[in-house]
């Protein structure tokens, strides 16, 4: 890998390359990490506790490796929903993954090769997503995102091992409270950019306000999750973007 | 292969799907300001419609959920850790469910 790239660096720039943003992107997923480790233990023990083999459940987490659809994926497995049906809501809850992806493509350089882009898919959730795309490079480094996403995934496992065999020993009160872990996360991604940026507070209260209204009006019940996810985001984006043609402003969008 | 394994797989590859097409088709062709300032707020927008809702019903009683997601947000302002904000949210949910 020394010799397939410009000979204007050095060999310890190649290092430096590769080592920095490796460190950066561990550093950086270690919230991650331990946010997902509470809720992956929350998973194992819901999926354990819903009758789900242990093969599946850990499974799920192995290859599927997205909070929301799992946590859908199982109740709906002990609910014993067609699995066409199921296959379904997981592709409705994650086009969202589609909009993350291609403003992630934007800060990636075109250089980079098919097999980094296969391995970095794999690994976009919401939180590696948020975590990636508020950093204040314009350029991301796929060691940078592969070792963010890498943390993740092996916390997101190790969490998942967990659940499932500590299912009968929690109490059920902690149990119940580990449910906020997740909604505390993005709180804590997301309160600092409010602060910050006016466009962000507009762009957050009207998809805020969307997703409230199409979940509690009578006349949008039948919509799924991941539909009034997909809606509400789309809109409010829509909509800041004609307000604030020139973005969420600040040292980001330099 | 029996029907679990096969659902699983299938939300896989649902699942990978969206992730990986942008990825590949796109590379980071200039897009249009429009379309790029849209997509810079998506992130946000995304938060904005994950957390609520949702968030009400995330402990299964709304008060515990709010006291956890209060106690998050006021964490998340004065700028402590996301790990200590996380941590906030469930011992403020844990507490209120004790207490009250």
């Amino acid at each position: 890998m020394d010799n397939n790239k410009a000979n204007s660096t050095t060999a310890s720039d190649k290092l430096s390359a590769y080592r920095q943003p490796l460190a950066q992107g561990i550093r950086a997923s270690i919230p991650i990490a331990v946010g997902y480790i509470p809720i992956a233990i929350t998973f194992g023990l819901v999926a354990k506790s819903s009758g789900i083999p242990d093969y599946i459940a850990l499974l799920m987490s192995f290859i599927v490796f997205a909070g929301a659809s799992q946590f859908v994926g199982v109740s709906l497995i002990a609910l014993g929903t067609n699995p066409w049906e199921i296959v379904l809501t997981t592709f409705i809850l994650n086009l969202r993954h589609f909009l993350m992806t291609a403003s992630l493509s934007m800060r990636i350089d075109p250089s980079v090769s098919k097999a980094w882009r296969y391995l970095i898919a794999f690994g976009v959730t919401d939180e590696t997503f948020s975590v990636s795309s508020l950093q204040k490079e314009k350029l991301l480094s796929p060691f940078f995102i592969v070792a963010l996403n890498m943390l993740a995934f092996l916390a997101w496992n190790a969490g998942t091992w967990v659940g499932i065999f500590l299912a009968s020993g929690l109490p059920a009160s902690l149990q119940a409270s580990m449910g906020i872990a997740l909604y505390a996360m993005f709180i804590g991604l997301l309160v600092p950019a409010l602060k910050e940026s006016r466009p962000v507070l507009l762009v957050v209260m009207i998809s805020i306000g969307i997703n409230s209204a199409l979940s509690w009006m009578p006349l949008s019940a039948g919509l799924s999750a991941g539909w009034r996810i997909i809606l509400s985001t789309v809109l409010a984006a829509l909509t800041a973007a004609f307000i604030f043609p020139e973005g969420a402003g600040g040292s980001k969008n330099e | 292969m029996n029907e679990l394994l096969l659902i699983v797989v299938g939300m896989a590859l649902v699942t990978y799907i969206p992730r990986l097409v942008p990825l590949l088709m796109l590379g980071n062709k200039q897009m249009p300001q429009f379309l790029s300032t849209f997509l810079q707020f998506i992130p946000y927008a995304v938060l904005g419609a994950l957390i609520f809702p949702g968030v009400l019903s995330s402990t299964g009683d709304t008060s515990s959920a709010i006291a956890g997601a209060a106690a998050a947000a006021v964490l998340a302002l004065i700028r402590l850790n996301i790990m200590l904000v996380v941590l906030g949210g469930i011992l403020g949910a844990f507490f209120w469910g004790v207490v009250f």
